[in-house]
């Protein structure tokens, strides 16, 4: 009996050894993997911040004033100023086409009984 | 086990044959026995000591090398967490109030030299200088053939610059990684924002710092990496202050002004929406201060904070707005206008003589100095010095940049009865624009104290009461009739109803007594009348109309038209509706009971 306790034991802890260790080098590789994805994410941060910066820079406004004073001819593009604000009803809506109805319909109960 | 017998049959008869004892051989059996099982004993314990021994040592050299392990490796971090990808880059960005950048981060490198691991030091220097032209060739070479182990050659490199060093393909040359501050809009908000520079500089990584600005103010609150590159909000909006400057550079052009300042900002929350002071810098590439000269030509110098000047007639709103609320007089209470009035041996005279008698209101309309020293003396020096304090007009402003703590406002050595008289008609007290803003703001939204800040509020500031409701719109009152009547007649934009105060002040000699050709113009106003939102002040600095044949210099026909220009730029850029002013008759009812 003793002796297959201490086999028993010797079997377990064997089993719980090599486990630890398979488990040991599963988290290694998790740690890797996530130490990737983060140095990823950083990378695509930094890239971010710079494109950033880019289109902060593109868009500065001496630049903007500067396109809008060059394309003045295509674009038209003026101040701001008072008179561009407007009611919502002076806005001229077009007239909604209503796609079901478009043809004549013909409204006789002739084909009722076909249409049911 | 077989055990051998203790008394042998065998033996026992034969020692009883002999007549011997037999017991005696029980006895030596049994002693054989003894020391057998001892023998067995001893070898077992022997066994188990060593076993144990062997352990011991295994355990004590697993600590002892742990130990010297741990000693001699150089500490690092535990690696069984996963290390977070929050901080990007050491310094926050600073945007404006939409979130629009206003300062960022930029990778950098420098480059440096380690002579001696430079293969070909000729070729170098010369494919060097091929790149950077402004090097010195035979500097470089001496520099690589030399005794130095290690020098920098040039600082902030673009992409295509180290590409180009890369290629020159030499091993003694590397690259030093570094963050710059990056201003993407140029000269826009420079004074707000200062500058940045490098602080303690290694080869590998430099310390980003504030120098001046909010970057200096806020400089911890920018490197702390607990705040996880949150950005600082300021409450500048990007468009109106790009605006702002264009409109105020124009209209310092056209009044042949050498300086000018404007600041706008929200008449209930004190935010500034826009600071601008000119002439102005590029923050990427800030200039070095004067070293010869007065402070206030440089281009860093901030005149809308900085810049502490007697602001003339606009201090006139503060008495008139004070008499009424100690009910000392009514808008309609005649004041005794005859002049000149002498006190002591000094008089007070006004630019045109407006008769014998002026109404309060006619009094801020005409701009009257003798009305308004009238008022000053009802009031008296105590109350007067109270409520300008009361307003923050004797103290340093609360703009939250670095320069702000050098704007304490000059006051009069003594507060005698005489600078009271002159102080309510804006001479003797020295403030910035930014402090004008905020005074204005305080008794015209109704009454409230604000404090001007440049970082982004929740909500109005709802600070002391300084005036009444009702007095804030008496004064609002007066302040819309000098724009429809009254000195600052281009001062009409139409949808917006302005109501403002003009001003103009000689300069003071630096020497003593006052420049008969220079001034200071200003035109502080708030918009719309009816309904304050927002106050503008507009100060330009030596301004001189020389459209028409006598060089006009007032506020009414400098300060005012370029404070009209931008606001009818700026409001519909605020998103400000023009609206029909409601009928005046209203108002002078309310104004009157």
């Amino acid at each position: 009996m003793r002796t297959l306790f201490g086999i028993l034991t010797a079997v377990v802890v064997i089993g719980l050894a090599y486990w630890a260790y398979g488990e040991n080098y599963r988290t290694q590789d998790a740690l890797a993997e996530s130490r990737k994805v983060s140095n990823e994410i950083e990378a695509a941060r930094s890239r971010l911040a710079v494109l950033r910066a880019e289109w902060a820079y593109l868009n500065r406004p001496d630049r903007l004033r500067d396109l809008a004073e060059l394309n003045f001819d295509s674009l038209g593009l003026l101040h701001m100023t008072a008179d561009h604000f407007g009611e919502i009803s002076e806005i001229a809506y077009p007239v909604p086409v209503n796609p079901l109805f478009d043809e004549p319909v013909e409204l006789s109960s002739d084909q009722l009984e076909m249409m049911q | 086990m077989i055990r051998t017998p203790l008394r042998p049959l065998a033996r026992i008869l034969e020692a009883r044959d002999k007549g011997e004892n037999p017991d005696a051989i029980e006895r030596e059996n049994l002693r054989l026995r003894h020391e057998q099982m001892r023998d067995k004993m001893r070898g077992r314990a022997e066994s188990r000591l060593l076993v144990m021994g062997i352990l011991f040592f295994c355990g004590f050299l697993m600590v002892g090398t742990r130990m010297a392990l741990l000693a001699s490796t150089d500490p690092e971090e535990p690696q069984a967490t996963v290390r977070s990808a929050q901080i990007v880059s050491q310094r926050a960005d600073i945007v404006d109030r939409e979130g629009r950048i206003l300062a960022t981060n930029m990778q950098t490198n420098h480059l440096y030299a380690h002579p001696q691991d430079m293969v070909d030091p000729v070729h170098t220097a010369k494919e060097l200088v091929k790149i950077f032209p402004e090097l010195k060739e035979e500097r470089l070479l001496k520099d690589f053939t030399g005794k130095r182990k290690f020098l920098w050659i040039r600082r902030q490199l673009s992409p295509e610059q180290v590409q180009a060093v890369h290629d020159i393909g030499e091993p003694g040359l590397n690259f030093g990684p570094r963050e710059t501050r990056l201003y993407p809009n140029g000269s826009i908000a420079s004074h707000i924002l200062g500058g940045a520079s490098y602080g303690r500089e290694g080869v590998a990584s430099a310390e980003v710092v504030g120098i001046a600005g909010v970057e200096k103010v806020y400089d911890e609150f920018l490197r702390d990496p607990s705040n996880g590159s949150q950005p600082l909000q300021l409450s500048l909006d990007l468009t109106v202050q790009a605006a702002a400057e264009k409109v105020l550079e124009g209209g310092m052009m056209l009044m042949n002004a050498k300086g000018a300042a404007a600041v706008v900002m929200d008449i209930k929350t004190g935010e500034l929406i826009s600071l601008v002071s000119l002439p102005d810098f590029d923050p990427n590439n800030r200039p070095v201060p004067l070293t010869k000269g007065s402070a206030g030509d440089s281009p860093l110098f901030n005149r809308a904070v900085q810049g502490v000047y007697e602001l003339g007639s606009t201090f006139k709103l503060f008495a008139a707005a004070q008499a009424l609320e100690l009910g000392l007089v009514t808008p309609e209470t005649k004041l005794d206008t005859k002049g000149p009035l002498r006190w002591g041996r000094f008089r007070i005279r006004d630019f045109h003589n407006y008769g014998s008698q002026l109404s309060v209101t006619e009094t801020i309309i005409k701009s009257s100095n003798i009305g308004t020293a009238r008022l000053a003396l009802l009031i008296g020096t105590e109350r007067q010095k109270d409520f300008l304090d009361r307003l923050g007009l004797l103290e340093k402003p609360t703009v939250e940049i670095l320069e702000a703590s050098g704007a304490k406002p000059l006051t009069p050595k003594k507060w005698s009865e005489l600078s009271s008289l002159t102080i309510s008609y804006g001479h003797g007290l020295s403030v910035s624009p930014v402090h004008l803003a905020g005074a204005y703001a305080s008794v015209l939204n109704g009454g409230t104290r604000v404090n001007p800040t440049l970082l982004k509020q929740s909500g109005p500031q709802n600070g002391e009461r300084i005036v009444s409701e009702r007095t804030s719109a008496q004064v609002r009152s007066m302040l819309r009739q000098v724009v429809t009547k009254g000195t600052a007649s281009f001062g009409e934009v139409p949808g917006y109803a302005v109501a403002g105060k003009t001003g103009t002040a000689d300069k003071p000699k630096p020497t003593g007594g006052y420049y008969k050709d220079k001034v200071i113009a200003t035109f502080a106003s708030v918009f719309p009348a009816h309904d304050p939102k927002y106050v503008v002040i507009v100060t330009l600095d030596e301004p001189e109309d020389r459209m028409s044949d006598e060089p006009r210099r007032t506020a009414g026909w400098t300060a005012v038209p370029v404070a009209a220009e931008l606001i009818g730029r700026i409001a519909p850029l605020m998103g400000l509706r023009p609206e029909v002013e409601p009928a005046a008759v209203g108002e002078v009812t309310l104004a009157s009971h």
